[in-house]
């Protein structure tokens, strides 16, 4: 329990009243409209004229005018100290009004309770009579009640308490403060200031960053990662700002936290996928519990719109690379054309659906933990198999498809992403095939030979010459280079037999590699 | 009023001096292949070209052991110990 802070507070007359002073005091927290702070005052002003000065009995009031107008009402001497600010009530840890607090001379606490409890008072009399060196007055204690309740504090009003945490003395906040003119217009601001991804941003005042960090057990000045290109250390508070101008709620932070340590690994090469002119970024993909704590979408339009934490936590994690990174479009970002999962691309594996382990169970985590995975992946490739009744005959489709990514004679692919929907799910169980099964049947429909993928004088993309005499002519080259690159999830709506894929870059350890973290759990959907 | 909180880093950007300009190439000038593709083509027509224009200075290679991240600093380094000028070859 907090003790209550030494202050200064004016009265209603304008008096300055400091704590501690030089003598013991009897504070009462209360604010107007509370039947059990009314049912205490005639006890404090009892206590003012048989105890004073040698006690300094005050009100600490958490409004002015009502605290004016009760002690007009009730005609009392006793000072009304004013707390509107309620910055004392804040860091004096006061739950409910009335709380009554006896100090020692120099500040330290004799006694506190809350609401109205008779036995209290009456000890209370006693203690205050011993420090007062004088007895105490007689009171017909059996008219007042034995116990009441109180109310609650105002300074534990959701909005008012986020606000008082961000600037308390030991508010974990430590960003700079930027003040806008009441005349300007916030959401403009933003933009002029180039924090924005050309959509609106939530402006992050300080009580809405308190309430995301709520979100997370971490500490405010964690540093979780450095982000490229400027490798500028990303706080737990930084990235929380930025999930608030995304849009994100607080129970989206830790899998924001987790997803800006993925990119942020050298395994995954942030910088190279800004820098690069081609089209890769973050494909987030979520697994475990936390997908249905928080709301995702694995379901019907997963890759699209609609659906606040797909779509703001994937802007949280661009918006950090952005504001904190310095990855800016036409600075360290050279993408040529650039796509949509710039702005967000984030989705949940839809795991109750699928008939294969879940992505983050094969890469080696437990099915009850949560993770997010990131991938350097292009826009969405959507393709079509509307007509296959078997496995094998559907897998042919999905080597047909995949055997054109990037072009039809790049080859030796590296990592792809491919989304497998229910239906297609469906038809794949019925006939027992696995993942490695599907991996399998795409490796050998893709498979050409070599001669038709060198390059040549009708087409200049394609395997190096030299290959020929390495290799033969009539050497079959898988699309991929291991069955392992073909990453499937499963996710979308119950109907449409129509998969995706997300493109890769250059894969592997000289580009990027695919990087899975753990989330945190905090257990509770907030 | 209203304050929000800098989603920055909040850092100043360090201001660098460059080298000093001597109006003449002389000594050794680098040549970094950032290994995308044809690069090594246009370092070699580069190198050609140059080798009439200075006949008096020398020419090195290096490579970047991969386009998609910066230069490792031991190879910054080695080209800053051993050279006065780089040209670095994007190509593709």
């Amino acid at each position: 329990m907090a003790a209550v802070p030494a202050f200064t507070l004016r009265d209603t007359d304008g008096r300055e009243h400091a704590s501690p002073s030089q003598r013991a005091q009897l504070l009462v927290f209360a604010h107007a409209g509370c039947p059990t702070c009314e049912l205490s005052l005639p006890l404090v002003e009892t206590a003012h004229a048989a105890f004073g000065p040698a006690v300094e009995v005050a009100v600490v009031s958490q409004d002015e005018d009502g605290g004016r107008a009760l002690r007009e009402k009730h005609g009392l001497r006793a000072p009304f100290l004013d707390d509107s600010a309620l910055v004392v009530s804040f860091a004096a840890a006061i739950d409910a009004v009335p709380t009554t607090v006896l100090l020692a001379p120099d500040g330290g606490e004799l006694a506190r309770f809350e609401g109205f409890a008779r036995a209290d008072w009456r000890a209370l009399f006693g203690r205050m009579a011993e420090l007062a060196g004088r007895s105490a007055p007689a009171l017909d204690w059996a008219r007042l009640p034995e116990l009441r309740p109180g109310c609650g504090s105002r300074s534990n009003e959701p909005e008012l308490a986020e606000r008082l945490a961000a600037c308390a003395a030991d508010s974990p906040l430590r960003a700079r403060r930027i003040e806008v003119g009441a005349s300007d217009d916030l959401f403009e601001f933003l933009f002029d200031q180039g924090l924005t991804d050309g959509l609106p941003v939530v402006p992050p005042t300080p009580e809405r960053v308190m309430r995301m960090l709520s979100g997370t057990r971490r500490a405010a000045q964690d540093v979780v990662a450095d982000v490229p290109p400027n490798y500028a250390p990303a706080t737990v508070e930084k990235i929380a700002i930025n999930a608030v101008m995304a849009g994100c709620k607080p129970a989206y932070l830790p899998v924001v936290i987790a997803a800006v340590e993925a990119v942020c690994t050298n395994e995954f090469n942030m910088h190279g996928v800004l820098a690069t002119t081609f089209f890769p970024t973050p494909v987030l993909i979520v697994n475990g519990p936390i997908r249905a704590r928080i709301g995702m979408n694995s379901g019907i339009n997963c890759l699209g719109q609609g659906n606040r934490a797909n779509a703001t936590i994937g802007r949280a994690v661009q918006l950090v690379v952005r504001n904190l990174g310095g990855g800016r479009p036409g600075e360290v970002d050279r993408a040529a054309l650039g796509q949509p999962g710039k702005f967000t691309m984030c989705f949940a594996e839809n795991e109750e659906r699928s008939a294969w382990p879940p992505l983050h169970v094969e890469r080696g985590f437990r099915r009850e933990q949560s993770t997010v995975t990131a991938f350097a992946g292009g826009a969405p490739t959507g393709f079509i198999d509307q007509l296959a009744r078997d496995a094998r005959t559907l897998a042919t489709s999905y080597g047909l498809v995949l055997a054109a990514a990037n072009h039809p004679k790049h080859y030796l692919h590296g990592e792809i992403v491919v989304v497998v929907p229910p239906e297609h799910v469906d038809t794949f169980k019925r006939d027992a095939f696995t993942k490695d099964d599907l991996r399998a049947r795409i490796q050998e429909v893709s498979a050409r030979p070599l001669r038709e993928l060198v390059r040549d004088e009708t087409c200049a993309e394609g395997l190096p010459v030299e290959l020929l005499e390495k290799l033969g002519a009539d050497a079959r080259i898988a699309k991929f280079r291991t069955p392992a690159d073909i990453v499937l999830v499963v996710a979308g709506g119950e109907a449409g037999k129509f998969a995706a894929y997300f493109q890769g870059w250059v894969s592997g350890p000289l580009g990027s590699v695919m990087t899975t973290r753990a989330i945190e759990e905090q257990g509770e959907n907030r | 009023m209203t304050t929000i909180l800098d989603p920055t880093d909040e850092r100043v950007p360090i201001r660098r001096a460059l080298a000093q300009r001597h109006g003449s190439v002389t000594g050794t000038v680098a040549l970094l292949d950032i290994i995308k593709p044809r690069g090594d083509v246009l370092l070699a027509r580069l190198e050609e070209r140059l080798r009439e224009r200075l006949p008096g200075v020398t020419f090195r290679r290096y490579r970047k052991p991969t386009f998609t991240k910066p230069a490792p600093l031991d190879l910054r380094r080695q080209i800053a110990a051993e050279c006065g000028f780089v040209i670095e070859a994007l190509a593709d």
